[in-house]
């Protein structure tokens, strides 16, 4: 008959047990320090290098190591020395940094709620996008722009709030779905999804139709998702909001991983589920609606990011969620490289080529992954 | 048994006796009443009704019933998935309803029946999952926390105890039914538990998986002083591997006692509707349920 290994008290870690630990450590089976800052590294200077692809192209390339200059100089506070550059510096600093530091933190923190969203909801295909949680955001920003927040010396910070509101109105809906069924099951979750949209997308194209035409052109290209050339003051406005959500995200990771097993299961291993789910409910609105009302509906980040850096790298959050907040950065950065020279100098909205790239992935996912939805 | 497993029997008596019965109760469950919410408006439906029973501490109690009787819910009661409506549910003496979760999470181990996974885990991060009521709580910097050198040394040796070892590597997504059921067993184990409740542990296992994991539970008892509350419909499997069987009908305590008090043929029949054969155990002497089976003809 089998026997028992030797029982291992609490407390009484010793040398004949490190080597175990060792095993299991060195086959990858579980995270470790090591893989992840190899991960994280790797990711990190990728995002490096993308960003500064995406400062060299443009509606006129400009050099590398003009680039690299001019970031040096700026760091170091110097002033430029001849005129080429200056205008090379006025270009970058003032036009394709700023967005391209923008396309990051939106791509960043729309992976991260996606990836918050699928454990929460066990469904990895939930999405800030297809659970009409941007909507519900946009609807938010709207109205805070059909009342003039907008206008307000508090703009940059006012649509952002309005956002959040919006986005967490959609969640109070999908979390009434979630605790009903315990889990969001697939056809659920798209039905709550586009009934959502539909109401959502509904009230928005009336505040439209009741703005000024010149407001509402406005309003219909932000809908679309845009990043265009954002003011320092905006980007912090922004930034103040991602940088209270996604750190109160981050120090939720091992909670996640717990709620990924589902809801009974995580109670069972200590986690009030209660109180965890409403708290990171409560993230992912903060979070979608900060981003929404500054760039609009820009779709399937949450959902294809998280899904490929799970393939590659597993489903451990304390990996996923930061790998996919990098992966999401650099792919939007990216993708709205390629929306701003395309056609240059006509602009597309980003929007439109993330749902190009998102919405077939999507589709091969319902068509031929069924396996992966559960 | 062989040689090896003589000297870790003379070790494991040489160690202080690890399960005495000390005439502790591990739960204590006082006239507790149960039932889901949304049956609130029918009066008569209480799925628990006014229950009262104790387990022992370092005892193997089966909980067997008809389909409906309440066992899972019962389950779930005990391990505060859900609240009864009245009555009071100790644990080593302490009333649940006051314990934090995690509390609970470092005593009270639970295996349910559902296992199935949606992501992509390992077998080893699974496992080690297990460890998570005994981290500290890192509410706001420690979303990286890595676990201990400890805390996997723990998740191997649960991972060994449920003969997993050679899966650690591989994803809970792609395991069969019962790999997936010793992966979450040994997930209880890595919690360090003094009660583990299971529910239908043996539901997807083959039998040779049905008789190790059975030993193994009865093991942990004898070894480590575990309390062991398993709820099952195979009344065999209850029969010889349980000290005590706990048999339920509508909620209520039809039966508490040793094997030979409850499995009884006028019991089983007046609970279960139907005639069942109940003998000795050739080998233990413990009682066995056969089905009457159909009636064979002669000729062939």
């Amino acid at each position: 008959m089998k026997q028992l290994p030797a029982m291992i008290q609490p407390g009484s870690c010793t040398d004949a047990l490190s080597h175990e630990s060792d095993r299991l450590a060195s086959h990858g089976a579980i995270l470790t320090n090591s893989r992840w800052m190899t991960a994280l590294g790797i990711l990190g200077f990728t995002t490096i290098v993308v960003s500064l692809v995406c400062l060299h192209f443009g509606a006129q390339p400009i050099a590398y190591s003009e680039i690299l200059r001019v970031l040096f100089d700026a760091v170091s506070h110097k002033d430029g020395t001849d005129e080429t550059s200056d205008i090379a510096r006025t270009i970058l600093l003032q036009v394709r940094l700023p967005r391209i530091l923008l396309g990051f933190l939106v791509g960043c923190s729309l992976a991260s709620v996606g990836v918050a969203l699928q454990a929460l909801l066990r469904n990895p295909l939930a999405d800030p996008y297809v659970l009409g949680v941007s909507s519900g955001a946009a609807l938010g920003a709207a109205v805070g722009v059909l009342f003039g927040a907008g206008t307000t010396f508090l703009a940059d910070t006012a649509l952002p709030a309005c956002g959040f509101a919006g986005g967490l109105l959609a969640l109070v809906v999908i979390y009434r779905m979630a605790a009903t069924y315990g889990q969001l099951p697939i056809h659920s979750l798209l039905l709550t999804g586009v009934i959502l949209n539909a109401i959502f997308s509904a009230l928005i194209m009336f505040i439209t139709s009741i703005l000024e035409p010149n407001r509402s052109y406005g309003m219909m290209a932000w809908l679309m998702g845009t990043l265009t050339a954002p003011t320092y003051s905006s980007l912090v406005g922004l930034v103040i909001y991602l940088v209270i959500g996604l750190c109160l995200l981050f120090s939720q990771m091992r909670v996640l991983n717990i709620l990924a097993l589902g809801e009974e299961s995580a109670r069972t291993l200590g986690v009030d589920t209660e109180r965890s789910k409403r708290f990171l409910f409560v993230l992912t609105a903060l979070v979608t609606g900060a981003v929404v009302s500054v760039s609009g509906m820009i779709g399937f980040i949450g959902m294809v990011v998280p899904h490929a850096v799970r393939l590659v790298l597993g489903a451990d959050h304390r990996l996923l969620l930061p790998a996919s907040a990098l992966v999401g950065g650099t792919f939007l950065m990216s993708a709205d490289t390629v929306a701003r020279t395309l056609i240059a100098p006509t602009e597309i909205p980003v929007g439109i080529i993330t749902a190009l790239a998102g919405g077939p992935f999507f589709v091969y996912l319902l068509l031929w992954r069924k396996d992966r939805l559960a | 048994m062989s040689g090896k497993s003589q000297s870790r029997t003379a070790e494991t008596m040489s160690r202080e006796p690890m399960c005495a019965l000390t005439g502790r109760h591990a739960y204590d469950v006082q006239s507790v009443q149960f039932r889901y919410q949304s049956n609130e408006s029918h009066a008569a439906s209480w799925i628990l009704d006014n229950l009262s029973f104790h387990v022992q501490e370092c005892e193997v109690l089966g909980i067997v019933g008809p389909n409906g009787s309440g066992k899972t819910s019962l389950l779930k009661v005990l391990a505060r998935l859900m609240i009864p409506q009245q009555g009071r549910i100790d644990l080593f003496g302490r009333d649940v309803a006051s314990m934090r979760q995690r509390e609970i999470a470092r005593i009270v181990g639970v295996v349910q029946q559902d296992t199935q996974q949606l992501f992509p885990f390992t077998v080893a991060e699974t496992v080690l999952m297990g460890r998570f009521p005994h981290r500290p709580r890192d509410r706001w910097a420690g979303g990286f926390g890595w676990e201990s050198r400890e805390d996997v040394a723990i998740a191997e040796q649960a991972m060994m105890t449920m003969d997993i070892v050679h899966l650690t590597h591989r994803v809970v997504t792609g395991l069969s039914g019962g790999e997936r059921q010793r992966t979450v067993i040994a997930r209880a184990l890595a919690q360090t538990p003094k009660v583990l409740l299971l529910d239908e542990p043996t539901a997807f296992l083959d039998l040779e998986h049905q008789i190790e994991i059975s030993s193994v539970l009865r093991r942990l008892r004898d070894e480590r002083g575990l309390t062991v509350v398993l709820v099952s419909h195979d009344l065999n499997l209850v029969s010889q591997y349980c000290d005590r069987i706990l048999l339920l009908d509508h909620g209520r305590v039809v039966r508490l006692g040793p094997p030979k008090e409850v499995i009884e043929p006028e019991v089983l029949e007046f609970v279960y509707r139907c005639r069942v054969l109940v003998d000795p155990h050739p080998g233990s002497g413990l009682p066995r349920v056969t089905l009457p089976g159909r009636p064979v003809s002669s000729k062939t």
